[in-house]
């Protein structure tokens, strides 16, 4: 379980997160969402320990995260796997290389054993052919699928997605919401979404939270979202313009 | 009365606020070396990096090293015989272009050139990972960022630019040899008799310094720089440029400065 509890950042005089309050069941897919620049990948950073709050805390399992420093902070990432909004990957290595530098720096695997892991990670993401490729040579989605089988290859408690889907077309949105769903269910990881693909998102929730104004202004079941008496949720949902 | 003491006020509050600025950057920067000296002393130690990082910055600046070594001693070698030729002292050609190279010139050049050459890119290349978020990835998997992207590059600064500072004087005393003796008729044996006569273990040893210390400061304000970048393409535009004028000022000013503690 993750819960996050008055969380306050700013920079400089802007206030981003103004007191964010919100539960992340253990197994469960909650999705954030919210505008453009509203504060979710902040939000975000803040419970993968990149950025340090104001006040507040984000207890994982019962544990303080944002009091953590060295050794313990690294243990606990050791349990969360990233899919950053573009990938990420590092643009010197292979599709392959990606995969299996986490296992070969943190894990005493021989190499045969990361080979094998590597192989099967990125065929659960459906690029068994593209490991000698690099991240240059792909398209947008093959590169986050090849992000989340480098997320999902250390086998992790919890996984976070920033913007998995954004750059994509819609068959791709789909497809990459379908292969979460689908190696959700296969491995019950708890996954923490930052999305505003809507209403496609709402497929593959759990909870789904609305930040808005740096605060959780509503969170509950898909159905509860988008039958919410909000305006704030009911403007977003329906994408209406400003007045 | 009261009239002129806000401006003055003002004027001190922005005051302050730059030079707290100034020391705040200082003390970042500091504290940036700090931590990657103590990175570098506790295992592991990632050789294959290292070797990465020699090829980089070493290897692939040995031709610009060649070109400017050369010219950099057929130009001394000219004017200095051209010089010397007014006083009638042709015969310490040798020893004077071998001094200048040894002792500033070769240690100077080499860390400009290697600061232009692989300097600006290993900022570039740092910048590029930090706005991709390459190097949040490495900090959420657990590794130290440092570890793999700085703690290298300083090795590697300590291994190759002592190196390249060795190459550019060997080639840069054979430029002047060549202008020198080929071109300008003095022998052979005086050219390179009169340099074994007065350039000294001293001499080669404050260059080693130097090109060491040089070393330490391009990669630690390039890799610096990377780090620290703004936003965009802009961002790692403004910090390579200011990592290679950066660089290069550090260079001349503790040129300098070294060669006025060093024998």
């Amino acid at each position: 379980m993750i819960e996050v509890k008055g969380l306050r950042k700013s920079f400089g005089r802007q206030q981003v997160l103004r007191g964010v309050d919100l539960r992340v069941p253990t197994g469960s897919i909650t999705i954030i969402i919210g505008r453009s620049g509203g504060g979710k990948s902040v939000l975000l950073k803040h419970l993968i320990g990149l950025l340090r709050p104001d006040a507040g805390q984000v207890l994982v399992d019962g544990v303080d995260a944002t009091a953590m420093r060295g050794k313990g902070l690294d243990d606990l990432r050791q349990r969360y796997g990233v899919v950053f909004q573009g990938g990420a990957l590092f643009d010197s290595m292979t599709c392959a290389g990606n995969v299996a530098f986490p296992l070969r720096e943190k894990s005493k695997l021989p190499r045969a054993a990361v080979a094998e892991r590597v192989r099967a990670a990125l065929a659960q993401v459906g690029l068994e052919g593209a490991g000698d490729k690099y991240p240059a040579e792909i398209s947008g989605g093959m590169r986050k699928r090849v992000a989340i089988a480098r997320a999902l290859v250390t086998e992790p408690d919890i996984i976070f997605f920033d913007e998995p889907t954004t750059g994509l077309d819609p068959i791709l949105v789909n497809t990459i919401h379908g292969l979460i769903r689908e190696l959700h269910a296969r491995y019950r990881f708890t996954a923490l979404i930052v999305s505003h693909e809507i209403p496609e998102i709402f497929e593959i929730a759990d909870t789904v939270a609305m930040l808005a104004d740096g605060r959780i202004v509503e969170s509950g079941s898909p159905a509860m979202i988008q039958e919410s008496s909000n305006p704030v949720v009911r403007q977003f949902i329906r994408g209406e313009p400003e007045a | 009365m009261t009239a002129w003491v806000d401006p003055v006020l003002r004027l001190v509050e922005a005051l302050g606020a730059a030079v707290l600025s100034i020391v705040d950057a200082l003390g970042r920067f500091g504290a940036f070396l700090g931590h990657a000296i103590a990175v570098m002393l506790t295992p592991p130690f990632k050789a294959r990096a290292l070797v990465d990082r020699i090829h980089y910055i070493g290897f692939r600046s040995l031709l610009i090293i060649l070109l400017t070594g050369a010219f950099t001693g057929m130009v001394l070698g000219l004017q200095i015989f051209l010089v010397l030729s007014r006083f009638g002292s042709e015969a310490f050609l040798g020893p004077a272009v071998a001094l200048s190279i040894i002792r500033e010139l070769g240690p100077v050049l080499a860390a400009l050139m290697v600061t232009g050459r692989a300097g600006s890119a290993l900022t570039a290349e740092i910048g590029i990972m930090r706005i991709t978020e390459q190097i949040d990835a490495l900090t959420v998997m657990a590794l130290n960022p440092v570890r793999y992207l700085v703690v290298p590059s300083i090795l590697a600064g300590l291994i190759t630019f002592p190196l390249m500072t060795a190459l550019f004087d060997v080639v840069g005393i054979f430029g002047g040899y060549l202008v020198g003796v080929q071109l300008l008729g003095l022998s052979e044996g005086t050219y390179f008799g009169e340099m074994e006569t007065f350039v000294r273990m001293d001499d080669i040893m404050t260059g080693f310094w130097k090109s060491l210390s040089f070393g330490v400061i391009v990669t630690w304000v390039c890799t610096y720089k990377g780090f620290n970048v703004g936003h965009g393409a802009e961002g790692v535009a403004r910090a390579t440029t200011q990592a290679v004028v950066l660089s290069s000022v550090l260079i001349l000013v503790w040129d300098y400065f070294m060669g006025s503690v060093l024998p």
